[in-house]
């Protein structure tokens, strides 16, 4: 136990003479996780909308003008009996024309109503929307249903979902370069650190390797630095992470209210959802980090 | 007790340092090795701490064989043996019983040993009433005190001395050698590495001669003890025995 203290007492005494040096390896190491918890909410975010809407967007599909029963009804069995399909709605042109007047005209309904009598600017567009089990399949039940006898046209969330799937690989991409950059800075500049720590106490390492300290003992007070330059490195920036996106959620949640229905989908993950994934991946890391690049760096400096 | 068989040590750079040495030091002697700058005494210093390998030959001190020693045994090993330098290499922004204490430390002693064995070995060595002082504020033999307290804290069987008393004035010297002679009294093997002539008559122990990497002569065991033509050895419990009986 007086081992394990006296450890940590000479890291944080390591700390304290070489000041600078861990602050800028702290700030590093914050820069970098802040940066990856960040991305990793973006990427997080974009990811769950675009599962949202691959599954509650389902493939719309029109009929040939004046299809009869029987062409409908052929379309719906061999959509069924090529399976994968987790529901099926059929809405009818009148029910197309009434959603349409009552999403777009609203209290004008009626007088609209008036004003068509009983022509149905919709007539011929009666249609399936059909919901899949499994999104990754969107594309070929298009095809699919397209190549089917009696059908016009086919719709589906598919220039959304790409257009939201290419925004994530380049937020991907740059994250990781720009992770990646950070990684290599704070690398250099922990391993700085520690090998300014291991020069400031270059003589009582060589007493105590004559005294005949084990080599963990002689390691430990370095890699408790990079522990506590990896720790602090993680804390500060989750701590500003948490309340950037809370208060980024409350903004979005409140403009997303004011859009009214329909934006359901675009709504963010919730941080207490969010977070734990976030400390996790930042403590790991920083930790990991801190501890990985001292032990190394102090085992080329000391030699028994 | 160490042994040293046909052996030599070999630099990188080409240099011999030291040729086929043989040597057998018994349990308890007290042993001056001597020689003039570049005879080998700092490379034979060094292999006998294991911080060297020979390049021939065999090294055993204390049943370790330093040759075929493995990595993780050597802190063991360093523990059977206490090393004292010229220059101190005492731990400046540390106080005296810090210092010795730091001994402890490193080899995972407990708070309570810590507690028990540091006053005793600054008791040994006259420094029970300085153990709060820094380094800096003590003399030159007080400062070579805290290291051999320092080296006996962790009650090795052989204290090595390198030139322990290079820095000192003559009254220091005397008391730092009067120091290791009641060190040694009590059982601990004592080799010191000086070029010191004067302290090596006036001790009249042991003598190993060395020139260019050789032993030259071994004066063997004495046990005759004559006047330091330096001045009277007075160790710390000399003088603590003065003080509590004046002489009439």
């Amino acid at each position: 136990m007086s081992t394990l203290f006296y450890c940590i007492k000479q890291g944080l005494v390591n700390m304290k003479r070489n000041l600078l040096f861990s602050i800028a390896s702290i700030a590093t190491v914050s820069a970098c996780i802040f940066l990856f918890c960040m991305f990793y909410s973006i990427i997080t975010n974009v990811q769950g909308v675009v599962h949202t809407a691959e599954t509650t967007v389902g493939i719309t599909v029109f009929f040939d003008e004046g299809a009869d029963e029987a062409v409908k009804d052929a379309v719906r069995d061999a959509v069924l009996e090529r399976g994968g399909v987790k529901d099926m709605i059929y809405t009818s042109a009148e029910e197309a024309w009434n959603d349409f007047k009552e999403d777009y005209f609203g209290a004008d309904a009626a007088e609209l109503s008036e004003a068509f009598a009983d022509d149905n600017p919709l007539a011929d567009s009666d249609s399936y929307e059909v919901f899949l089990e499994d999104i990754e399949d969107q594309e070929s039940m298009a095809s699919f249903i397209a190549g089917l006898p009696g059908v016009r046209q086919v719709n589906y969330a598919n220039t959304v979902v790409s257009v939201l799937k290419s925004l994530n690989r380049v937020i991907s991409v740059l994250s990781v370069v720009i992770i990646g950059v950070l990684v290599a800075v704070s690398v250099f500049l922990i391993s700085n650190t520690i090998s300014v720590a291991a020069a400031f106490r270059k003589r009582e390492n060589e007493i105590m390797r004559l005294i005949g300290a084990t080599d963990f003992m002689i390691r430990a007070p370095f890699v408790v630095e990079g522990f506590i330059i990896g720790l602090f490195g993680a804390v500060i920036p989750l701590i500003a992470v948490y309340y950037i996106y809370a208060r980024i959620m409350a903004y979005f949640t409140d403009w997303i209210s004011g859009l009214g229905t329909g934006f359901e989908l675009m709504g963010l993950i919730p941080l207490a959802e969010l977070f734990p994934r976030l400390m996790l991946c930042g403590l790991c890391f920083g930790i990991g980090m801190g501890v990985i690049v001292s032990f190394f760096t102090i085992r080329k400096h000391l030699k028994v | 007790m160490i042994l040293l068989e046909d052996v030599s040590k070999t630099y990188q750079t080409g240099v011999r340092a030291v040729r086929e040495l043989n040597l057998r030091i018994d349990d308890g002697e007290f042993v001056f090795i001597t020689g003039k700058s570049g005879s080998g005494k700092s490379t034979l210093f060094k292999l006998l701490t294991r911080e060297l390998l020979p390049t021939e030959g065999d090294i055993m001190v204390n049943d370790f064989d330093l040759g075929s020693m493995k990595r993780r045994q050597i802190p063991r090993f360093r523990r059977s043996i206490g090393v004292v330098f010229q220059d101190f290499r005492l731990l400046n922004d540390r106080n005296v019983y810090e210092n010795v204490a730091f001994a402890q430390r490193v080899i995972g002693a407990s708070a309570l040993e810590i507690r028990q064995n540091v006053p005793r070995m600054l008791k040994l060595t006259g420094l029970s009433h300085k153990y709060k002082n820094m380094p800096y504020e003590l003399s030159g033999g007080e400062q070579q005190r805290v290291a051999i307290a320092r080296a006996l804290v962790n009650q090795p069987r052989i204290i090595l001395a390198d030139e322990p008393t290079g820095n000192l004035d003559e009254a220091n010297t005397a008391e730092i050698m009067g120091l290791l002679e009641d060190i040694n009294r009590m059982g601990t093997t004592v080799i010191v590495i000086t070029h010191s002539l004067g302290i090596v008559e006036a001790m009249q122990k042991r003598v190993i001669s060395m020139e260019r990497g050789r032993i030259i002569s071994d004066s063997g065991q004495r046990t005759e003890k004559r006047q330091l033509s330096i001045g009277p050895v007075r160790t710390a419990s000399h003088r603590a025995r003065s003080r509590r009986r004046p002489e009439a």
